[in-house]
């Protein structure tokens, strides 16, 4: 048996395959939710309504699924120029830490409509910062930028847990170790009332469309692509190869980092060191699930998204353990890699 | 400075450097092998996390320690298999599907052990592997106890290094492997056939992983809790890179990686005013530093990361 190039693709296959990948990824986790000794199809159909089921569910949804599409988008833009950003957690973290420190003592003397952007592009800047360490040692030392990327995510985690209980303690959180909160006019404006989903979710879906813009129609988009297909390859073309990399890690840092202002911002108010699920480790499986189109990531941060809150309501009515959610979203990123892998190759005896 | 003499100076910190190292050892030849095939082995965390995980059920099922490192190595040996078919078979990035099987290995860990064991106050407990009584050279005085205080699977850890050192290097098969890893279409001209020996070497590779994270719940602690790998996987990747890629130098760094970390650990308990997060970062600082460090001169792999089709260039 071995495979073979296909000449052409047909529509079907290139529609079609991700959705078989979610479906066999779903069917997998059925199998485990069986074992469990659970009804599968109940189990999902309360996902369902645990994600879209009321009002509340619906808004709570769409309010996880914003900061999972900015790191969806921070993991597709490095990706697609192959540089391999895993550091969207620690990113998120500095980002959220940043508009923690200027939002509630530094900056909030300044009016609302002003304050708010300007904290959300030092959350972005936040970002950008840890993610030049990784770049720096790749192009000055040729370091492989995977590990050290992930294991800034430590540091940074360390790094706001130093601080939330240091110089950032909010005195009043009765010793808990928590950030002060950001000014009440630093915090977003509301989408729908009496929820707390905020006005970052047309934020993320802007920029997504953005992104696709620029990655499809500018100069800088054809680089970073051509500096991902081939690097020496690239070079010989005239593509600025560091240059394209550093503009493509400020980029991917930034939307990691404004992922955490918003966060703060539009939910939370302040920081904690559990202020984020995974949401930047979660934000690889999206990019991945959407191969790495910008606009797809709006829909797999939201199946991402269904597949966490879903869970949550899912596992207090029939006891199947919440971590369901992460396996099932871990096992579509497998099963999407290999349902793209059979959109290029077909099966030869 | 004398507390740091005293610190030097005390056999608990020489012990402590080789129970930190043990699990590390295990991770970084299990990375190493794989990646001398030619294989990145991203799944490293996670295999981890589920080594862990199921070596410490089964043993809390009633299997007896050893049984527990089995369990373990098989497990890992099935994520292996896993890892390979994808990237092998298929010759997918060797990058995504690593943190793939990473995510799927850590968040499949925490499904199992929270349906096998009820949240409970306190986590149930174990009884680990016991410090082995060495005739003689467990009673000499000092060396005793700083080096011959360990569990059976330190002394395991430090015997495969050698005989990995020894077969990389001296066996047909060690030859095999890094010729799968150098030059695959060399190695199939010579009648090897490179899949089946990368398929080999990240199977064993992983196996090995997952036995370093059953040292952490089976003789380091006594209980699993999610996150405890805490990045020790990651650190072995650093480490292979730091190694050059030698089994011997392997087990070199994981000591001095560990004896960072002992020092770090017990520094912190006599130096006041400093936050105790600085020296919980220096593991991690450390390791990007021996990266940086080391990535020149390193000698890589020739065909790492590069997936072999036959018949394809």
């Amino acid at each position: 048996m071995r495979f073979e190039r296909r000449e052409q693709r047909s529509l079907l296959l290139l529609v079609g395959a991700p959705f078989a990948a979610i479906v066999v990824a779903l069917a997998l986790s059925g199998i485990l939710i069986a074992i469990a000794g659970a009804p599968v199809l109940e189990a999902y159909r309360r996902i369902l309504i645990g994600a879209f089921g009321s009002r509340l569910s619906a808004t709570e949804t769409l309010t996880r699924a914003t900061p999972l599409m900015l790191t969806g988008l921070a993991a597709a833009v490095a990706f697609r120029a192959r540089l391999w950003n895993i550091g969207a957690e620690g990113q998120f973290y500095l980002g959220a830490l940043a508009v923690a420190a200027f939002g509630s003592q530094l900056l909030a003397g300044l009016p609302g409509p002003i304050l708010i952007p300007v904290l959300l592009v030092i959350g972005a800047l936040a970002g950008m910062v840890l993610i030049l360490i990784p770049l720096w040692l790749r192009l000055r030392f040729s370091v492989d930028e995977v590990v050290t990327s992930l294991l800034m995510n430590f540091i940074a985690v360390l790094i706001v847990s130093m601080l939330v209980d240091g110089i950032l303690k909010d005195p009043l959180a009765f010793g808990w170790p928590q950030s002060q909160s950001v000014a009440d006019h630093a915090m977003l404006p509301k989408l729908v009332s009496r929820s707390r989903l905020h006005i970052g979710l047309a934020i993320a879906v802007v920029l997504a469309f953005i992104i696709a813009f620029v990655q499809s129609r500018t100069v800088f988009g054809l680089q970073s692509r051509a500096a991902g297909l081939n690097p020496q390859g690239a070079v010989f073309a005239g593509v600025p190869l560091s240059r394209t990399l550093f503009k493509v890690a400020c980029l991917s840092g930034g939307l990691a980092g404004l992922a955490g202002a918003i966060e703060v911002m539009g939910v939370r108010g302040y920081v904690t060191t559990d202020l984020s699920p995974g949401f930047g480790y979660s934000g690889i499986v999206v990019a991945m699930l959407a191969n790495l189109n910008p606009v797809g990531v709006i829909f797999a941060a939201l199946f991402t998204a269904i597949m966490f809150v879903g869970a949550d309501g899912m596992s207090r009515s029939l006891g199947i353990p919440t971590y369901i959610a992460d396996v099932t979203v871990a096992l579509s990123l497998l099963t999407m890699v290999v349902a793209l892998f059979f959109t290029q190759y077909r099966v030869r005896r | 400075m004398s507390t740091l003499i005293d610190i030097l100076a005390s056999a608990g910190l020489w012990a402590a450097i080789l129970r930190i190292a043990t699990p590390l050892i295990f991770g970084t030849l299990g990375a190493l092998l794989s990646e001398r095939a030619g294989v990145l082995n991203l799944g490293i965390e996670g295999v981890m996390t589920f080594g862990a995980m199921i070596g410490w059920l089964a043993v809390y099922n009633g299997v007896d320690l050893w049984t527990g490192i089995l369990v373990a190595a098989c497990a890992g040996a099935l994520f292996g298999a896993l890892h390979a078919l994808l990237t092998v078979t298929l010759g997918l990035s060797q990058h995504v599907c690593g943190l793939g099987v990473t995510l799927f290995a850590s968040s499949f860990s925490y499904y199992v052990f929270r349906l096998a064991v009820p949240v409970a106050g306190t986590p149930p407990t174990i009884i680990p592997f016991q410090p082995l009584e060495i005739p003689v050279l467990s009673s000499l005085p000092f060396l005793g106890q700083a080096v011959f205080t360990q569990t059976a699977p330190t002394y395991l850890a430090i015997a495969i290094a050698l005989v990995m050192a020894y077969v990389l290097f001296r066996t047909p098969v060690g030859l095999a492997v890094r010729m799968a890893g150098e030059n695959p279409h060399a190695a199939e001209a010579q009648g090897v056939n490179p899949m089946k020996v990368r398929y080999g070497a990240v199977i064993v590779g992983s196996a090995l992983m997952a036995v370093g994270g059953a040292f952490l719940t089976l003789s380091a602690f006594n209980s699993f809790f999610p996150t405890m790998v805490q990045g020790r996987g990651w650190i072995c990747i650093a480490l292979v890179v730091f190694s050059s890629w030698r089994p011997g130098r392997a087990l070199f760094g994981a000591l001095l990686f560990a004896f960072f970390d002992a020092f770090q650990l017990r520094l912190q308990t006599v130096v006041e005013g400093v936050p105790y997060q600085i020296f919980l970062m220096t593991p991690y600082i450390l390791s990007i530093a021996a990266l940086a460090i080391m990535a020149r001169r390193a000698r890589v792999p020739q065909a790492l990361m590069q997936p072999y089709r036959r018949g394809e260039r």
